[in-house]
């Protein structure tokens, strides 16, 4: 085993982005615990871990570029070093999401409750658990973990189509109603947003430990099918 | 322009040390071939087996196949045709010191016979602008000496000679490995202008190098081909382990 101290760095730099990782998770738990029980509190709390997670995000990046010059790493290193750079990204903006969403707990104080046809804590449930999958999928080096999340996005995905239809519906017939039903879509997008960096996530584990590029395969493939139609 | 190169089955010998075992490989025309590897795994016996230099040692023995072109290179020439065919350039550069800079590029030529004056006039320009040395040295091709040149435009000069006797083929054994960073960039940007001219190999063990100039790379270890692919595959996600864990520095 040669380049002991090059292994170290790498080591802690995967450290750091679990620290980062660790923040990310709690800020969007916790945005969701602030939603759910209106306590404005946990908002505070959100807010100030978003300040970590971007001091985090620095330190991080600053770390990855280091060992970029200075080791001139190769194959899965590389590829280890260019998915801490994404992943750590996405986690940045999985707090700016968590934020959003505390956001939206305060302009809620100011507005009457009401029951809306939105089922908001299972989507919260459903996203948060893509995230720690795909956090595990990292720790572990597991793609089959990493490609596990990725089919979790497209329940995510209907959801926030659902939620869209009937908070329309809401807004249309009960107007009086309309600032609590765009606040509930605005957590949903806030929700969505977050599935679709857990999926990043997992997309980046699967390139580091397989090399293979997964993003965007769906539309990719439709579209060479499409041109392939084009051209018979 | 370059051919293809066609190996197969070769072995080589230093006496008893069997040094290259069963290589199979086709280095494609036209493109930049690096060959990688620890140190004593074979390469550079292996771009000496493309030219017959192996044979120059009295203890060495080659079997298997070699064809340049449609040229078995053990059957069906001499090692001095095969030369002219494939030229060579060492890591270390090697002017005749007592020569000028003009009979240095010509001497390859001169040996081969060629006395028209105008023609060895065209063929060192030709040969220094294509080893983008023209600019540097025209106005003293034949005042100074080869050897008074620094050791990048030592290098080009002897690139220079080696193009100067048209070769298909181009054998670079660490051509910029005793060159400080701005003499190995112009061996580089070289290496990428030839290689519409001609087929190189290049040995290196600057990883990064053979990342910057080679289509293909080929990974050796203990005397064998462990892997040869695209140079973008073998550097971003290699197919072997042992090719892993080599350009992550975890061995070698």
């Amino acid at each position: 085993m040669t380049r002991i101290r090059f292994q170290r760095s790498l080591d802690d730099l995967k450290e750091k982005l679990l620290v980062m990782a660790g923040l990310a998770e709690q800020a969007i738990q916790r945005a969701i615990e602030a939603y759910r029980v209106r306590d404005l509190s946990i908002c505070d709390l959100v807010n100030r871990s978003e300040v970590a997670i971007n001091r985090m995000e620095r330190e991080i990046d600053q770390a990855a570029l280091d060992l970029l010059a200075m080791e001139q790493p190769m194959a899965i290193d590389l590829r280890f070093i260019l998915a801490v750079i994404k992943i750590n990204s996405d986690l940045e903006r999985v707090g700016d999401a968590a934020k959003s969403i505390s956001n939206r707990v305060r302009t809620m104080e100011s507005m009457a409750q009401a029951e809306l046809p939105v089922d908001i804590p299972r989507m919260a449930s459903l996203a948060a658990n893509m995230v720690r999958k795909s956090l595990q999928a990292f720790i572990d080096g597991d793609a089959e973990i990493a490609q596990s999340v990725l089919s979790m996005d497209d329940a995510v995905d209907a959801m926030n189509r659902a939620a869209h239809r009937t908070m329309t519906e809401v807004m249309a017939n009960d107007s009086h109603l309309a600032p609590q039903a765009l606040n509930a879509l605005m957590v949903c997008r806030s929700l969505e947003r977050v599935a679709d960096h857990a999926t990043n996530i997992a997309e980046d584990v699967i390139f580091w430990v397989k090399g293979a590029d997964v993003r965007h395969k769906a539309s990719i493939e439709a579209a060479a099918k499409t041109a392939a139609k084009l051209q018979q | 322009m370059g051919v293809g190169i066609e190996v197969t089955n070769l072995n080589a010998w230093y006496g008893t040390n069997h040094t290259l075992q069963d290589i199979q490989l086709h280095i494609p025309a036209n493109h930049a071939t690096a060959l990688i590897g620890p140190s004593g795994c074979g390469k550079s016996t292996f771009v000496r087996c493309l030219n017959r230099m192996h044979e120059t040692n009295p203890i060495a023995r080659v079997t298997g196949s070699v064809r340049i072109g449609d040229i078995d290179i053990y059957q069906d020439a001499s090692p001095v045709e095969i030369r002219r065919r494939v030229g060579m350039v060492f890591q270390r550069p090697n002017p005749f010191p007592t020569m000028s800079i003009y009979d240095n590029v010509a001497s390859g030529l001169k040996l081969n016979g060629y006395s028209n004056k105008k023609h060895l006039d065209e063929i060192v320009e030709r040969s220094l602008r294509n080893s983008a040395l023209w600019d540097e040295v025209k106005d003293d091709l034949k005042k100074k000496s080869g050897a008074s040149l620094s050791g990048g435009q030592q290098q080009r000069m002897c690139i220079a000679r080696a193009l100067a006797v048209d070769p298909e083929v181009l054998l670079m054994d660490e051509p910029a490995s005793a060159l400080d960073p701005v003499s190995t960039s112009k061996i580089e940007d070289l290496i990428f202008e030839l290689k519409s001219q001609y087929t190189i190999v290049i040995v290196t063990h600057n990883m990064q190098q053979a990342a910057r100039v080679a289509e293909k790379t080929g990974f050796f270890l203990n005397g064998r081909m462990v892997e040869f692919d695209s140079t973008h595959k073998i550097f971003t996600n290699p197919s072997d382990k042992r090719t892993e864990d080599y350009i992550t520095g975890r061995f070698g």
